[in-house]
């Protein structure tokens, strides 16, 4: 029996990495296993660049969608990441009642490691549907107009954006404990921010408040910064801007998730 | 004497609620403790709160010395558990499971490796650790459980009613299992509505009733404790049974009660079996069984709570 001052008493930032992405290949696993919790994150990038450049972009661009689909592929990819990072908080919220978790909370892991795992794991359904979007584009007409260096920038930013912004979903999934609610939150949080944005719509065509509201959407501002990197055009505004919005969400919202985790255990 | 688990006056509320109410149990290192109660009785509560799944509301308690509440890492260190549902990921293999386990505790992947494999075989799952979960027969999926919560080989084991909804040969196998733990010398708090579960495995016995410990003692002490011992007498001719229950009544002043042939009557006389025997051969009446018996846990159970133990009432799943 080893001597109650052998065990370490806390859990420190090296061994919170570890367990992490041990949690998160256990996500990846469950992926792999059931590829059938990726067909959302297939379809829904398919179904929206179609519907986008075939059917408004017909109406839009009076005819000419080769040049719309240029214009629009950037915001697509914005709007199918972001639509993708919110489903965590009710899968999660659905894991967490499970036995599994309470053997995690039964062991000496940090307590912010199952959370950190699922969002390291959902980065999986990022690159898949990221990944869909870019191979429907090209085959459709898309053209990268910057080099290879500024694309993968652009499809690191969007996964760092999702990344970041599913911790919101995280949050309400452990503070409200009910997949199908948080799943509802999330979707009317989105919308705000989705379309009251540029995404589809130029800035200047808007009322003076929305236009200010989309100056500083988190969604219009990733959307300029991935523009900027596929198609040129300036990114530096954009991009602080972006990266601004990540740090404050992570900073807000994961000691929050964290915190709700521990009281959930009740 | 050292003491594995030490808990004091535990509380616990869930509302207007009272899930524990001051509950105090002693553990020494190498015993298997069983919990005894049913539904509702506090007893999965007190498991969550020594697991450090929960915080108590009132009370404190260590595992190894250690306080559960502000030192819950080390405690974490210590302490393995099987839950009342399936602690393992029903996605995953039984190999992954363990060996997902056995990395989040620190170890290698190698090393990971060879200790699920050596779990696996130590629980007969050997051919089962490639399938998934979900075909796994409910007897398979708590053995699994039990080896995923061994892989940290921990001092103290925590098993929550480990036999709740098993078949009888599934629950003969996870006794067999708990036998060999308790053999290597783990401490071992068990909890469970089956009274022969306890006395089967348990060196001492604590009976909670909500959220009470009414009662605690080795098995043979509590059924001593609850009155002398129990005269049995089944009549090898059923027709018998009358003027067998006459005789008992007036020897003893208590008319015996029946069920299935057998009837039992309180026995404080140590000479009575002598006296019954010698009444029945002088009646001509030939007894198949004519003995004394210590109580049976049922009956212990009845005695102590005032309700038999499959009663179960209805209280929130929590508790």
């Amino acid at each position: 029996m080893s001597t109650p001052t052998a065990l370490p008493g806390r859990i420190g930032l090296v061994l919170t990495a570890r367990h992490s992405f041990a949690l998160a290949g256990r996500g990846v696993t469950r992926f792999m296993k059931s590829p059938i919790q990726l067909v959302d994150v297939i379809l829904t990038p398919i179904i929206s660049l179609l519907m986008f450049v075939y059917l408004f972009g017909q109406a839009m661009s009076g005819g000419d969608t080769d040049r719309y689909l240029q214009l629009v592929t950037p915001g697509v990819m914005v709007m199918a990441v972001f639509q993708a990072s919110i489903g965590i908080g009710a899968s999660l919220c659905a894991d967490a009642s499970t036995g599994i978790f309470d053997r995690f909370r039964s062991m000496p892991i940090a307590r912010s490691g199952p959370l950190i795992g699922a969002v390291l794991a959902d980065v999986v359904r990022y690159v898949v549907c990221l990944g869909t979007l870019v191979v429907l584009a090209l085959v459709m007409g898309y053209r990268f107009q910057t080099g290879p260096v500024a694309a993968l920038a652009a499809l690191a930013l969007l996964i760092g954006f999702a990344f970041s912004f599913s911790w919101i979903s995280v949050f309400l999934g452990m503070l409200i404990k009910n997949p199908t609610s948080v799943q509802g939150l999330m979707t009317i949080l989105i919308l705000p921010l989705s379309f009251a944005s540029n995404v589809f719509i130029p800035k200047d065509s808007m009322a003076g408040w929305l236009r200010a509201w989309s100056g500083v959407n988190p969604v219009s501002l990733v959307s300029d910064a991935v523009r900027g990197l596929l198609n040129g055009g300036p990114v530096a505004a954009s991009m602080g801007g972006t990266l601004a919005w990540m740090a404050g969400v992570m900073v807000v919202f994961v000691p929050l998730a964290v915190r709700a985790y521990r009281k959930n255990a009740g | 004497m050292a003491y594995a688990i030490r808990a004091e006056g535990l509380v616990k509320k869930y509302g207007d609620f009272t899930a524990l109410d001051g509950v105090d149990l002693e553990v020494p290192a190498g015993q298997v403790v069983g919990v005894l109660g049913p539904n509702g009785a506090g007893k999965t509560t007190t498991v969550r709160i020594l697991a450090t799944l929960m915080r108590p509301d009132g009370g404190h308690a260590t595992i190894g010395g250690h306080d559960i509440v502000k030192d819950p890492v080390r405690v974490r260190q210590l302490i393995g558990l099987t839950g009342q549902y399936a602690s393992v990921d029903e996605a995953l293999s039984g190999a992954e499971n363990l060996v997902l386990i056995g990395r989040l505790l620190g170890l290698s992947r190698r090393d990971a490796k060879a200790r699920a494999a050596e779990l696996l075989e130590n629980f007969s799952l050997t051919e089962a650790a490639r399938k998934p979960i979900a075909t796994f027969s409910g007897g398979m999926r708590r053995r699994l459980d039990l080896a995923a919560s061994l892989v940290g080989r921990p001092q103290v084991l925590f098993l929550d009613e480990p036999t709740t909804g098993l078949d009888p040969h599934a629950r003969q196998e996870v006794w067999d299992v708990v036998r060999r733990l308790v053999a290597d010398g783990s401490t071992v708090l068990l909890t469970t509505q089956y009274l022969e579960e306890a006395d089967q495995l348990a060196d001492s016995i604590t009976v909670f009733d909500k959220g009470r410990k009414v009662a605690e003692g080795r098995p043979g002490e509590l059924k001593r404790r609850v009155g002398g011992q129990i005269l049995q007498v089944r009549p090898t001719l059923a027709a018998d049974a009358a003027q067998v229950a006459a005789v008992l009544t007036e020897l003893t002043g208590h008319s015996p009660a029946q069920d299935s042939g057998v009837l039992t009557v309180p026995a404080d006389d140590p000479l009575l079996v002598a006296a019954v025997a010698r009444r029945l051969d002088g009646a001509g009446i030939a007894a198949d069984e004519l003995g004394l018996r210590l109580p049976s846990l049922d009956e212990v159970f009845l005695a102590l709570t005032g309700h038999a133990p499959a009663a179960a009432e209805a209280q929130p799943a929590a508790a």
